[in-house]
Protein backbone atom coordinates (compact mmCIF):
# COMPACT_ATOMS: atom_id res chain seq x y z
CA UNK A 1 0.00 0.00 0.00
CA UNK A 2 1.50 3.44 -1.01
CA UNK A 3 1.92 5.62 1.53
CA UNK A 4 0.20 9.45 1.07
CA UNK A 5 4.11 10.54 1.56
CA UNK A 6 5.18 8.61 -1.05
CA UNK A 7 2.68 10.50 -3.67
CA UNK A 8 4.53 12.82 -6.66
CA UNK A 9 2.36 15.73 -5.16
CA UNK A 10 4.54 16.33 -2.19
CA UNK A 11 7.27 17.37 -3.95
CA UNK A 12 5.05 19.37 -7.21
CA UNK A 13 4.83 22.71 -4.96
CA UNK A 14 5.99 24.52 -2.21
CA UNK A 15 2.77 23.21 0.02
CA UNK A 16 3.76 19.63 0.70
CA UNK A 17 0.82 18.27 2.62
CA UNK A 18 -2.61 19.55 3.88
CA UNK A 19 -3.92 18.17 7.40
CA UNK A 20 -6.94 18.60 9.14
CA UNK A 21 -7.48 17.35 13.44
CA UNK A 22 -10.10 16.91 15.43
CA UNK A 23 -10.32 16.90 18.96
CA UNK A 24 -13.14 15.33 20.33
CA UNK A 25 -14.24 14.22 24.04
CA UNK A 26 -16.97 11.67 24.97
CA UNK A 27 -20.02 12.90 27.38
CA UNK A 28 -19.91 9.96 29.70
CA UNK A 29 -15.91 9.76 30.27
CA UNK A 30 -14.21 12.32 32.59
CA UNK A 31 -11.16 13.89 30.16
CA UNK A 32 -7.97 12.33 29.88
CA UNK A 33 -6.41 13.65 33.04
CA UNK A 34 -9.20 11.75 35.90
CA UNK A 35 -9.29 9.08 33.33
CA UNK A 36 -9.18 6.11 35.61
CA UNK A 37 -7.13 2.84 33.74
CA UNK A 38 -10.25 0.98 33.40
CA UNK A 39 -12.40 3.65 31.98
CA UNK A 40 -9.04 3.96 29.72
CA UNK A 41 -9.31 0.48 28.27
CA UNK A 42 -13.26 0.78 28.02
CA UNK A 43 -12.68 3.99 25.66
CA UNK A 44 -10.04 2.41 23.41
CA UNK A 45 -12.94 -0.36 22.75
CA UNK A 46 -15.39 2.14 21.82
CA UNK A 47 -13.43 4.05 19.86
CA UNK A 48 -12.20 1.15 18.15
CA UNK A 49 -15.29 -0.25 17.58
CA UNK A 50 -17.08 2.62 16.01
CA UNK A 51 -14.33 2.51 13.32
CA UNK A 52 -13.90 -1.08 12.92
CA UNK A 53 -17.14 -2.24 12.75
CA UNK A 54 -18.52 0.49 10.45
CA UNK A 55 -18.71 -1.88 7.24
CA UNK A 56 -16.16 -4.58 6.43
CA UNK A 57 -14.25 -2.91 3.67
CA UNK A 58 -13.64 0.64 5.35
CA UNK A 59 -13.19 -1.27 8.78
CA UNK A 60 -10.77 -3.75 7.25
CA UNK A 61 -8.05 -0.71 5.98
CA UNK A 62 -7.61 0.89 9.87
CA UNK A 63 -4.99 -1.34 11.65
CA UNK A 64 -5.24 -0.74 15.80
CA UNK A 65 -1.83 0.10 16.98
CA UNK A 66 -1.43 -0.47 21.19
CA UNK A 67 1.20 2.43 21.97
CA UNK A 68 2.13 1.03 25.66
CA UNK A 69 3.32 -2.06 23.42
CA UNK A 70 5.58 -0.61 21.15
CA UNK A 71 9.28 0.44 21.85
CA UNK A 72 10.82 3.50 21.73
CA UNK A 73 11.88 3.62 17.96
CA UNK A 74 8.42 2.30 16.99
CA UNK A 75 6.99 5.11 18.38
CA UNK A 76 9.36 7.64 17.11
CA UNK A 77 8.68 6.15 14.15
CA UNK A 78 5.33 7.13 14.16
CA UNK A 79 5.92 10.15 15.18
CA UNK A 80 8.00 11.27 12.34
CA UNK A 81 5.54 9.85 10.07
CA UNK A 82 3.15 12.45 12.07
CA UNK A 83 0.58 9.41 12.66
CA UNK A 84 1.00 10.10 16.45
CA UNK A 85 1.89 13.21 18.63
CA UNK A 86 4.54 14.08 21.27
CA UNK A 87 2.08 13.51 24.27
CA UNK A 88 0.50 10.34 22.95
CA UNK A 89 4.23 8.76 22.55
CA UNK A 90 5.10 9.87 26.08
CA UNK A 91 1.27 8.45 27.53
CA UNK A 92 1.86 5.73 29.90
CA UNK A 93 -2.18 5.10 30.64
CA UNK A 94 -3.91 2.74 28.23
CA UNK A 95 -3.30 4.82 24.89
CA UNK A 96 -3.24 3.86 21.25
CA UNK A 97 -3.84 4.65 17.41
CA UNK A 98 -6.08 3.71 14.33
CA UNK A 99 -3.98 4.17 11.47
CA UNK A 100 -5.53 3.78 8.04
CA UNK A 101 -3.52 2.14 5.48
CA UNK A 102 -1.98 4.68 3.35
CA UNK A 103 -1.44 6.65 6.57
CA UNK A 104 -4.27 9.19 5.33
CA UNK A 105 -6.31 8.67 8.55
CA UNK A 106 -5.07 8.26 12.35
CA UNK A 107 -7.61 8.28 15.47
CA UNK A 108 -5.49 8.79 18.36
CA UNK A 109 -7.54 7.10 21.68
CA UNK A 110 -6.49 8.80 25.10
CA UNK A 111 -4.61 11.78 24.02
CA UNK A 112 -5.06 14.91 25.95
CA UNK A 113 -8.65 14.63 24.27
CA UNK A 114 -10.23 10.95 24.24
CA UNK A 115 -9.88 11.47 20.66
CA UNK A 116 -8.13 12.97 17.93
CA UNK A 117 -9.06 13.21 14.23
CA UNK A 118 -6.42 13.53 11.53
CA UNK A 119 -6.64 13.32 7.94
CA UNK A 120 -3.63 14.49 5.74
CA UNK A 121 -3.55 14.73 2.06
CA UNK A 122 -0.47 15.62 -0.13
CA UNK A 123 -0.19 18.88 -1.94
CA UNK A 124 -2.71 21.42 -1.57
CA UNK A 125 -6.17 19.70 -0.46
CA UNK A 126 -7.20 21.10 2.33
CA UNK A 127 -10.99 20.95 1.91
CA UNK A 128 -10.31 16.93 1.25
CA UNK A 129 -8.44 16.90 4.46
CA UNK A 130 -12.17 18.32 6.11
CA UNK A 131 -14.52 16.27 4.73
CA UNK A 132 -12.88 13.25 5.21
CA UNK A 133 -12.41 14.12 8.58
CA UNK A 134 -15.76 15.62 9.10
CA UNK A 135 -17.34 12.39 7.86
CA UNK A 136 -14.97 9.97 10.19
CA UNK A 137 -16.26 12.07 13.16
CA UNK A 138 -20.02 11.75 11.95
CA UNK A 139 -19.19 7.74 11.81
CA UNK A 140 -17.75 7.62 15.30
CA UNK A 141 -20.82 9.51 16.80
CA UNK A 142 -22.97 7.33 15.54
CA UNK A 143 -22.25 5.56 18.76
CA UNK A 144 -20.82 7.75 20.67
CA UNK A 145 -22.04 10.97 22.49
CA UNK A 146 -19.64 13.70 22.31
CA UNK A 147 -19.25 16.43 24.84
CA UNK A 148 -20.66 19.61 23.83
CA UNK A 149 -22.23 22.79 24.72
CA UNK A 150 -24.12 24.99 22.75
CA UNK A 151 -21.49 27.97 23.40
CA UNK A 152 -18.66 26.56 23.98
CA UNK A 153 -18.98 23.97 21.07
CA UNK A 154 -16.54 20.65 21.02
CA UNK A 155 -15.30 20.52 24.86
CA UNK A 156 -11.64 19.81 25.23
CA UNK A 157 -9.43 19.12 27.75
CA UNK A 158 -7.34 22.22 27.22
CA UNK A 159 -9.35 25.32 26.59
CA UNK A 160 -7.23 26.72 23.51
CA UNK A 161 -9.25 24.28 21.72
CA UNK A 162 -12.43 24.55 22.47
CA UNK A 163 -14.99 25.03 20.17
CA UNK A 164 -14.70 23.75 16.91
CA UNK A 165 -11.48 21.60 18.16
CA UNK A 166 -9.54 21.64 14.51
CA UNK A 167 -6.78 22.62 13.89
CA UNK A 168 -6.31 22.97 10.06
CA UNK A 169 -2.72 23.37 8.92
CA UNK A 170 -0.26 23.63 5.42
CA UNK A 171 3.24 21.83 5.63
CA UNK A 172 5.13 24.04 3.72
CA UNK A 173 8.65 24.29 2.38
CA UNK A 174 9.70 27.81 2.59
CA UNK A 175 13.70 27.79 1.72
CA UNK A 176 14.16 30.92 0.93
CA UNK A 177 12.32 32.87 3.10
CA UNK A 178 14.48 31.08 5.85
CA UNK A 179 17.49 32.09 3.74
CA UNK A 180 16.66 35.33 4.17
CA UNK A 181 16.30 35.16 7.75
CA UNK A 182 12.06 36.02 6.97
CA UNK A 183 10.91 33.50 9.15
CA UNK A 184 10.68 35.44 12.43
CA UNK A 185 9.12 38.37 10.37
CA UNK A 186 6.72 35.74 9.13
CA UNK A 187 5.80 34.15 12.12
CA UNK A 188 4.68 37.64 13.79
CA UNK A 189 2.73 38.84 10.63
CA UNK A 190 0.73 35.59 10.48
CA UNK A 191 -0.11 35.99 14.46
CA UNK A 192 -2.52 39.05 13.43
CA UNK A 193 -4.55 36.89 11.90
CA UNK A 194 -4.82 34.36 13.81
CA UNK A 195 -2.07 31.54 12.55
CA UNK A 196 1.09 30.08 14.20
CA UNK A 197 4.06 29.05 12.39
CA UNK A 198 6.04 26.22 13.67
CA UNK A 199 8.52 23.56 12.83
CA UNK A 200 7.91 20.30 10.85
CA UNK A 201 7.43 18.62 14.18
CA UNK A 202 5.02 20.47 15.55
CA UNK A 203 5.12 22.87 18.90
CA UNK A 204 8.72 23.35 20.04
CA UNK A 205 10.12 21.63 17.55
CA UNK A 206 13.29 22.67 15.66
CA UNK A 207 12.52 24.12 11.92
CA UNK A 208 14.44 21.58 9.41
CA UNK A 209 15.03 21.77 6.33
CA UNK A 210 13.15 25.03 5.59
CA UNK A 211 9.76 22.75 6.12
CA UNK A 212 7.05 24.44 8.65
CA UNK A 213 3.83 24.24 9.67
CA UNK A 214 1.35 26.94 9.58
CA UNK A 215 -2.13 26.11 11.34
CA UNK A 216 -5.09 28.26 12.97
CA UNK A 217 -4.47 29.42 16.72
CA UNK A 218 -8.14 30.32 17.21
CA UNK A 219 -10.99 27.49 17.99
CA UNK A 220 -14.18 29.59 18.89
CA UNK A 221 -16.39 31.47 17.00
CA UNK A 222 -15.19 30.93 13.65
CA UNK A 223 -17.02 28.02 11.79
CA UNK A 224 -14.19 25.12 10.19
CA UNK A 225 -14.80 26.92 7.02
CA UNK A 226 -14.23 30.05 8.14
CA UNK A 227 -11.05 29.04 9.50
CA UNK A 228 -9.94 27.00 6.43
CA UNK A 229 -10.56 29.78 4.29
CA UNK A 230 -8.30 32.38 6.51
CA UNK A 231 -5.79 30.07 6.45
CA UNK A 232 -5.61 29.40 2.72
CA UNK A 233 -5.38 33.23 2.46
CA UNK A 234 -2.80 33.35 4.74
CA UNK A 235 -0.81 30.44 3.15
CA UNK A 236 -1.41 31.77 0.03
CA UNK A 237 0.29 35.02 0.35
CA UNK A 238 3.07 33.21 1.97
CA UNK A 239 3.56 31.11 -1.47
CA UNK A 240 3.06 34.30 -3.38
CA UNK A 241 6.28 35.68 -1.01
CA UNK A 242 8.44 32.71 -1.52
CA UNK A 243 7.72 32.37 -5.16
CA UNK A 244 8.61 36.27 -6.08
CA UNK A 245 11.97 35.74 -4.01
CA UNK A 246 12.45 32.86 -5.91
CA UNK A 247 12.31 34.68 -9.33
CA UNK A 248 14.07 37.40 -8.42
CA UNK A 249 16.94 35.52 -7.23
CA UNK A 250 16.36 33.47 -10.43
CA UNK A 251 17.22 37.05 -12.48
CA UNK A 252 19.95 38.22 -10.57
CA UNK A 253 21.96 35.20 -9.16
CA UNK A 254 21.07 32.18 -11.06
CA UNK A 255 24.12 30.65 -11.17
CA UNK A 256 24.67 31.39 -6.87
CA UNK A 257 21.57 29.21 -6.96
CA UNK A 258 22.17 26.65 -9.43
CA UNK A 259 25.55 25.69 -7.70
CA UNK A 260 23.84 26.08 -4.02
CA UNK A 261 21.20 23.43 -5.56
CA UNK A 262 24.11 21.05 -7.60
CA UNK A 263 26.50 20.94 -4.97
CA UNK A 264 24.13 19.98 -2.43
CA UNK A 265 22.86 17.01 -4.89
CA UNK A 266 26.92 16.57 -5.49
CA UNK A 267 27.26 15.88 -1.59
CA UNK A 268 23.96 13.80 -1.27
CA UNK A 269 25.04 11.46 -3.60
CA UNK A 270 28.71 11.02 -3.06
CA UNK A 271 28.24 11.11 0.83
CA UNK A 272 29.54 8.63 3.17
CA UNK A 273 28.11 9.68 6.37
CA UNK A 274 25.94 12.35 7.11
CA UNK A 275 23.82 14.16 10.01
CA UNK A 276 19.93 14.28 9.56
CA UNK A 277 20.08 18.14 10.36
CA UNK A 278 22.97 18.20 7.41
CA UNK A 279 21.38 15.86 4.84
CA UNK A 280 17.51 18.20 5.54
CA UNK A 281 19.47 21.12 4.61
CA UNK A 282 20.54 19.37 1.54
CA UNK A 283 17.71 17.92 0.73
CA UNK A 284 16.06 21.38 1.10
CA UNK A 285 17.92 22.63 -1.76
CA UNK A 286 17.14 19.72 -4.05
CA UNK A 287 13.80 20.03 -3.08
CA UNK A 288 14.32 23.80 -4.03
CA UNK A 289 16.05 22.70 -7.16
CA UNK A 290 13.52 20.24 -8.73
CA UNK A 291 10.46 22.50 -8.29
CA UNK A 292 12.61 25.26 -9.95
CA UNK A 293 13.17 22.79 -13.02
CA UNK A 294 16.73 24.20 -12.40
CA UNK A 295 17.42 19.77 -11.39
CA UNK A 296 16.40 17.04 -13.37
CA UNK A 297 16.53 14.02 -11.50
CA UNK A 298 16.83 11.53 -13.82
CA UNK A 299 14.93 8.67 -11.71
CA UNK A 300 11.48 10.38 -11.81
CA UNK A 301 10.18 8.48 -8.86
CA UNK A 302 12.45 9.79 -6.72
CA UNK A 303 10.15 11.37 -3.95
CA UNK A 304 12.14 13.74 -1.16
CA UNK A 305 10.13 14.96 1.11
CA UNK A 306 9.49 10.78 1.65
CA UNK A 307 13.55 10.93 1.95
CA UNK A 308 13.44 13.46 4.71
CA UNK A 309 11.00 11.67 6.47
CA UNK A 310 12.26 8.17 6.38
CA UNK A 311 16.34 9.75 7.02
CA UNK A 312 14.65 11.01 10.53
CA UNK A 313 16.66 8.50 13.92
CA UNK A 314 13.44 6.44 14.67
CA UNK A 315 12.37 5.46 10.93
CA UNK A 316 16.12 5.12 10.41
CA UNK A 317 16.31 2.43 13.25
CA UNK A 318 12.92 0.63 11.84
CA UNK A 319 14.57 0.27 8.25
CA UNK A 320 17.99 -0.39 9.60
CA UNK A 321 16.33 -2.65 11.74
CA UNK A 322 18.62 -2.21 14.65
CA UNK A 323 19.03 0.73 16.81
CA UNK A 324 22.80 1.09 16.85
CA UNK A 325 24.78 4.28 17.65
CA UNK A 326 24.42 7.74 16.17
CA UNK A 327 27.77 7.08 13.96
CA UNK A 328 26.34 4.11 12.28
CA UNK A 329 22.81 5.71 11.66
CA UNK A 330 25.14 8.68 10.15
CA UNK A 331 26.64 5.84 8.25
CA UNK A 332 23.19 4.13 7.24
CA UNK A 333 21.45 7.66 6.67
CA UNK A 334 24.10 8.53 3.89
CA UNK A 335 23.99 5.02 2.34
CA UNK A 336 20.08 4.93 2.08
CA UNK A 337 20.25 8.45 0.02
CA UNK A 338 22.74 7.75 -2.24
CA UNK A 339 20.80 4.53 -2.97
CA UNK A 340 17.62 6.86 -2.98
CA UNK A 341 19.28 9.34 -5.07
CA UNK A 342 20.82 6.66 -7.80
CA UNK A 343 24.05 6.55 -6.58
CA UNK A 344 24.67 3.50 -4.38
CA UNK B 1 13.93 40.98 39.15
CA UNK B 2 12.45 37.75 39.89
CA UNK B 3 11.05 34.89 37.15
CA UNK B 4 7.45 35.35 36.48
CA UNK B 5 6.84 31.98 36.03
CA UNK B 6 8.98 29.79 38.59
CA UNK B 7 9.25 33.02 40.85
CA UNK B 8 12.55 31.56 42.15
CA UNK B 9 15.08 32.54 39.68
CA UNK B 10 16.48 36.28 38.84
CA UNK B 11 14.49 37.15 35.29
CA UNK B 12 17.55 37.43 32.68
CA UNK B 13 15.45 37.23 29.59
CA UNK B 14 12.70 39.12 28.17
CA UNK B 15 10.66 37.08 26.14
CA UNK B 16 7.57 38.49 24.15
CA UNK B 17 4.48 36.63 22.59
CA UNK B 18 2.04 37.59 20.28
CA UNK B 19 -1.56 35.55 20.39
CA UNK B 20 -3.73 37.22 17.60
CA UNK B 21 -2.12 40.80 17.40
CA UNK B 22 -1.90 41.33 20.86
CA UNK B 23 1.50 41.14 22.33
CA UNK B 24 1.91 39.90 25.97
CA UNK B 25 5.53 40.35 27.77
CA UNK B 26 7.20 38.04 30.39
CA UNK B 27 10.65 38.65 32.10
CA UNK B 28 11.91 35.00 32.77
CA UNK B 29 14.78 32.04 34.22
CA UNK B 30 16.66 30.74 31.38
CA UNK B 31 15.58 27.31 33.26
CA UNK B 32 11.93 28.07 32.37
CA UNK B 33 13.25 29.93 28.59
CA UNK B 34 14.18 26.28 28.21
CA UNK B 35 11.20 24.50 29.43
CA UNK B 36 9.63 26.76 27.10
CA UNK B 37 11.11 26.55 24.02
CA UNK B 38 10.67 22.77 24.82
CA UNK B 39 7.07 22.73 23.64
CA UNK B 40 5.82 23.23 27.73
CA UNK B 41 5.50 26.85 26.34
CA UNK B 42 1.46 26.81 26.89
CA UNK B 43 1.39 25.60 30.63
CA UNK B 44 4.00 27.58 32.04
CA UNK B 45 2.61 30.72 30.72
CA UNK B 46 -0.62 29.71 31.07
CA UNK B 47 -1.31 29.97 34.92
CA UNK B 48 0.59 33.91 34.95
CA UNK B 49 -2.04 34.87 31.78
CA UNK B 50 -4.80 33.79 34.59
CA UNK B 51 -3.71 34.85 37.25
CA UNK B 52 -3.71 38.21 35.47
CA UNK B 53 -6.95 38.09 33.98
CA UNK B 54 -8.74 37.41 37.44
CA UNK B 55 -6.61 39.77 39.49
CA UNK B 56 -8.09 42.17 37.05
CA UNK B 57 -11.52 41.71 37.31
CA UNK B 58 -13.30 39.19 39.47
CA UNK B 59 -14.02 39.67 42.86
CA UNK B 60 -13.83 37.18 45.83
CA UNK B 61 -11.35 35.11 44.12
CA UNK B 62 -8.82 34.92 46.94
CA UNK B 63 -11.58 33.85 49.00
CA UNK B 64 -12.50 31.48 46.49
CA UNK B 65 -9.35 30.15 45.05
CA UNK B 66 -9.90 26.20 46.55
CA UNK B 67 -12.99 25.75 44.89
CA UNK B 68 -13.15 22.45 42.61
CA UNK B 69 -15.58 21.37 39.98
CA UNK B 70 -18.13 19.08 41.71
CA UNK B 71 -18.45 16.73 39.01
CA UNK B 72 -14.67 15.11 38.73
CA UNK B 73 -13.52 17.26 41.72
CA UNK B 74 -10.60 19.25 40.14
CA UNK B 75 -10.01 21.96 42.03
CA UNK B 76 -9.24 25.54 40.29
CA UNK B 77 -5.62 25.76 40.86
CA UNK B 78 -4.64 22.52 39.85
CA UNK B 79 -6.92 23.99 35.95
CA UNK B 80 -4.63 27.31 36.84
CA UNK B 81 -1.38 25.06 36.31
CA UNK B 82 -1.88 23.07 32.95
CA UNK B 83 -4.92 25.26 31.81
CA UNK B 84 -6.45 21.38 30.93
CA UNK B 85 -10.01 21.04 32.67
CA UNK B 86 -10.71 17.59 33.80
CA UNK B 87 -14.33 17.38 32.83
CA UNK B 88 -17.18 18.67 30.71
CA UNK B 89 -18.97 20.28 33.71
CA UNK B 90 -15.22 22.19 34.49
CA UNK B 91 -16.31 24.68 31.91
CA UNK B 92 -19.45 25.19 33.80
CA UNK B 93 -18.13 25.15 37.34
CA UNK B 94 -14.75 27.47 36.34
CA UNK B 95 -17.32 29.61 33.99
CA UNK B 96 -16.91 33.16 35.79
CA UNK B 97 -12.87 32.65 35.50
CA UNK B 98 -13.03 30.85 32.26
CA UNK B 99 -15.00 33.59 29.91
CA UNK B 100 -12.29 36.48 30.31
CA UNK B 101 -10.28 34.21 29.08
CA UNK B 102 -11.55 32.49 26.77
CA UNK B 103 -12.29 35.95 25.10
CA UNK B 104 -8.93 37.08 25.58
CA UNK B 105 -7.23 33.53 24.13
CA UNK B 106 -10.16 32.65 21.44
CA UNK B 107 -11.55 36.23 20.68
CA UNK B 108 -14.95 35.10 21.16
CA UNK B 109 -16.75 32.56 23.65
CA UNK B 110 -19.42 31.68 20.94
CA UNK B 111 -19.17 28.84 18.99
CA UNK B 112 -20.34 28.89 15.47
CA UNK B 113 -19.04 25.68 13.52
CA UNK B 114 -20.36 22.12 13.71
CA UNK B 115 -22.57 20.84 15.51
CA UNK B 116 -22.57 16.95 16.78
CA UNK B 117 -25.57 15.65 14.38
CA UNK B 118 -27.14 13.63 18.03
CA UNK B 119 -26.64 16.64 20.31
CA UNK B 120 -27.49 19.53 18.11
CA UNK B 121 -30.77 18.63 16.57
CA UNK B 122 -32.40 21.36 18.97
CA UNK B 123 -29.44 23.86 18.35
CA UNK B 124 -29.80 23.36 14.66
CA UNK B 125 -33.18 24.92 14.90
CA UNK B 126 -32.11 27.24 17.31
CA UNK B 127 -29.40 28.76 15.12
CA UNK B 128 -31.48 28.93 12.00
CA UNK B 129 -34.54 30.75 13.82
CA UNK B 130 -31.33 33.21 15.02
CA UNK B 131 -30.28 33.51 11.33
CA UNK B 132 -33.87 34.58 10.07
CA UNK B 133 -33.81 36.80 13.16
CA UNK B 134 -30.72 38.44 11.17
CA UNK B 135 -31.54 38.59 7.85
CA UNK B 136 -35.54 40.27 8.92
CA UNK B 137 -33.49 42.97 10.91
CA UNK B 138 -31.50 43.28 7.66
CA UNK B 139 -34.22 43.57 5.54
CA UNK B 140 -36.71 45.82 8.06
CA UNK B 141 -32.90 48.32 7.71
CA UNK B 142 -32.94 48.10 4.08
CA UNK B 143 -36.96 49.05 3.75
CA UNK B 144 -37.27 45.39 1.91
CA UNK B 145 -40.66 44.88 3.41
CA UNK B 146 -41.87 42.32 0.87
CA UNK B 147 -38.68 39.62 2.01
CA UNK B 148 -39.81 40.84 5.55
CA UNK B 149 -42.82 39.50 5.68
CA UNK B 150 -41.67 36.24 4.39
CA UNK B 151 -38.97 36.21 6.33
CA UNK B 152 -41.55 36.76 9.60
CA UNK B 153 -43.81 34.14 8.08
CA UNK B 154 -41.05 31.81 8.30
CA UNK B 155 -39.85 32.93 11.81
CA UNK B 156 -43.38 32.36 13.49
CA UNK B 157 -43.58 28.93 11.45
CA UNK B 158 -40.35 27.94 13.45
CA UNK B 159 -41.39 29.44 16.81
CA UNK B 160 -44.72 27.91 16.45
CA UNK B 161 -42.96 24.37 16.04
CA UNK B 162 -44.55 24.65 12.66
CA UNK B 163 -48.23 24.53 13.88
CA UNK B 164 -49.64 28.34 12.35
CA UNK B 165 -52.84 29.26 14.57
Amino acid sequence: MNKWYDSSETDENIVISSRIRLARNIKKYPFSQKLSEEQALKLIDEVKGSIKNANTYFGDSFDFININEKSNAEKYSLLENHSISQDLMEKDKPAGVLIKDDETISIMINEEDHIRIQTVFPGYNIEKAWDIADKIDNLIEENIDYAFDENYGYLTSCITNVGTGMRASFMIHIPLIEMFGQVENLSQAISKFGMTLRGIYGEGSEPLGGIYQISNQVTLGKSEKEIIEALKNVTNQIIEQEKELGNNLLKERKTELEDRVFRSYGILSNCRKISSKEAMKLLSDLRFGVITGMLNLKNKDINIYSIMMNIQPGNLIKYMNKSGNPDERDIQRASYIREKLGNA
Amino acid sequence: MLCEKCKKNAATIFYQQIINGEKREYHICEECAVKMQNGVSFDTIFKGFLDSFIGMGSTGYTTQSSFSCPTCKLSFEAFKQTGKVGCADCYNAFKEQLVPVLKNIQGSIRHSGKLPKKAGAELYAKRELENLKNQLKKAVEKEEYEEAAKLRDRIRNLEGGGNNE
